[in-house]
């Protein structure tokens, strides 16, 4: 008999489901729980909180989280590993161990941090010494927005939760670790896959790129077959049964919704997917035209056959900056000839914004229930009973922004007939983070791991 | 169209996900029987997808080949209107992309239709 680990996906990002961590932990037999907390704009945001209050900067859900599968995991043994520490993994810590015992837990449970993630603090340095840390989609240098950067850090790989693991953490707190990191750690630390074992470590990331997105894998957001998915409203989150050779089943735990099928693991498998010969990760370069996926039973799919070669010299680099001011409004207008009197109103409140001077970098206006999301292919819009429209701008300069979002009310009043949807009031103005994606030297740096209880 | 040709609709023989990587947006179009990926491969060219969305994409479409998954992926380059943060688009993670992909009908020869079971397309009324 092979040994299995089972590491099983409850959290797809911050925001996800409250429940499927307990669900994961208390519905059948699981090793490892991994919950992924972070996408590129989540950094800026927990930078901001941590601005205001230097013992923030962590997602505080996990807290919650971890407080619902207590007993399980001191009970079981299960093992945790998140990327929740966001900007702060030891502040996060630090909660997680005030919550464990507060919970008469205290003692018992042992959590490793990973940090170095955070270049922030060094970025001055890093421009120094000559690593320009250009944007890789336009090429420009950092330094152009350097004044504007409110956070940079290196998406960095399993090796320190392998680390954290081996020291004894129960449970592992990362900041940017790659989402796909928080599912191979445990498989490398299980099964001690070298570091240049490509094809074990390139399914490791395969199956961390199925758990990754929660219930996205096994029946949500699914479109094969959709109506014909059972129970979403208790849908199982994935879980990886998987060999020391790196082969793996997905499946769900007994008694939940949604579906774990071929199609609906292929359809995560190509989601977000560049090109799939070679998946960058810190770890390895995987090879997603090698992956062989067949029913293995009800809702269990068999993935195998998976390849990979050597990492890069590189790790990328998420930089969140800050890039002006937007604002979204909207107006409903009813049949009858709903779509001719939104874009009268478009044309209204464009000739407003012409009078008043105002100047932007991108105005955008859509016609949704039209033509919003499939543009010219949608036809014209001219039989919608009723069509939302929607118009947003964006620029450097927050007053006209402001000002903007009050020409829209005005309309009601003064603009074409049979209007409604405007309860809402006056837009918000949002401040603009925007991404930058780099890449630096590997070698630069350098990770940190620490086991505390 | 010829007489000796019929029209299928990718609605009928494919399913997508669709997904952003900054102001692009991927899309993998998924056979719905494996049988029938020959037949995506020789249509859906990266001309044919440029010209089907038009307007909507900016920039170039890029195409690789999953013949493991009976899939391809397609990069469409400009889609997103800045993409991320920057994007005023109310798709602007480009989620629903790969839905406007589906509208595309092709054109195949009757006898292929015939032999590979192709579901056959008709024009709403």
């Amino acid at each position: 008999m092979t040994r299995t680990v089972r590491v099983a996906s409850g959290q797809g990002f911050w925001g996800d489901s409250l429940d499927a961590p307990r669900q994961q932990v208390d519905g059948g037999p699981i090793d490892y729980l991994m919950l992924d907390y972070l996408a590129e704009v989540t950094m800026s945001i927990l930078q901001k909180q941590k601005e205001r209050d230097p013992a923030m900067g962590y997602a505080r859900d996990f807290i919650g989280a971890i407080e619902s599968v207590l007993p399980g995991i001191v009970d079981r043994g299960v093992k945790v590993i998140a990327n929740a520490g966001g900007v702060n993994p030891v502040a996060c810590a630090h909660a997680l161990l005030a919550a464990i015992a507060r919970a008469g837990h205290g003692g018992k449970v042992k959590i490793g941090v990973v940090t170095g993630d955070d270049l922030l603090p060094r970025i001055d340095e890093l421009l120094a010494a000559g690593h320009e840390l250009k944007n890789m989609d336009t090429g420009a240098p950092l330094s152009t927005v350097r004044s504007r950067v409110l956070s940079a850090n290196a998406y960095i790989g399993s090796t320190p939760i392998v680390q954290a693991l081996q020291q004894g953490a129960q449970i592992v707190v990362t900041g940017r670790s790659t989402d796909t990191a928080l599912t191979m750690a445990p498989l490398r630390h299980e099964f001690g896959w070298a570091a240049d074992a490509w094809n074990e470590l390139a399914a490791g990331i395969v199956a961390g790129h199925i758990l990754e997105c929660g219930a996205q894998s096994s029946g949500g957001n699914c479109l094969h077959d959709w109506r014909n998915i059972p129970d979403l409203a208790n849908v199982g989150y994935p879980i990886a049964e998987v060999q020391a050779d790196g082969t793996f089943v997905i499946t769900k735990h007994p008694n939940t919704g949604g579906r774990v099928s071929v199609p609906s693991v292929t359809e995560q498998l190509v989601y977000e997917m560049g090109d799939p010969h070679s998946y960058i990760t810190p770890d390895v370069v995987a090879d997603f035209t090698s992956i062989r996926v067949a029913s293995d039973g009800d809702n269990r799919v068999r993935v195998h056959g998976i390849t990979g070669g050597p990492s890069t010299p590189f790790l990328k680099v998420s930089i969140a900056y800050r890039a002006g001011y937007k604002a979204v409004g909207s107006l409903v207008y009813a049949w009858p000839d709903a779509m001719e009197k939104a874009e009268l109103a478009n044309r209204i409140l464009r000739e407003r914004m012409d009078r008043l001077g105002l100047k932007f970098d991108q105005v955008l206006s859509e016609f949704v229930g039209a033509n919003a999301t499939h543009g010219h292919l949608a036809g014209d819009g001219r039989h919608a009973p009723e069509v939302q429209f929607r118009i947003g701008v964006r620029g450097e300069d927050r007053a006209s922004v402001e000002r903007f979002t009050r020409e829209i009310a005005p309309l009601v009043l003064n603009g074409p007939p049979s209007v409604t949807g405007f309860a809402g009031g006056r837009p918000k103005v949002e401040e603009v983070i925007a991404y930058w994606p780099a890449l630096i030297d590997k070698r630069v740096v350098t990770t940190h791991v620490e086991v505390l209880s | 169209m010829s007489a000796s040709t019929v029209a299928v609709q990718l609605l009928d023989i494919a399913h997508t996900r669709s997904g952003d990587k900054g102001d692009m947006a991927n899309c993998g179009v998924i056979a719905l029987k494996p049988e029938w990926y020959p037949v995506l491969v020789r249509e859906l060219t990266t001309d044919r997808i440029s010209a089907h969305y038009g307007n909507l994409i900016s920039g170039r479409v890029e195409r690789f080949e999953l013949p493991n998954l009976h899939a391809l992926n397609f990069l469409l380059h400009g889609a997103l209107d800045g993409g991320g943060t920057l994007s005023l688009k109310t798709d602007a993670q480009g989620k629903v992309v790969s839905t406007a992909m589906l509208r595309l009908i092709i054109h195949v020869p009757a006898t292929e239709a015939a032999a590979l079971g192709l579901p056959l397309y008709s024009a709403p009324v």
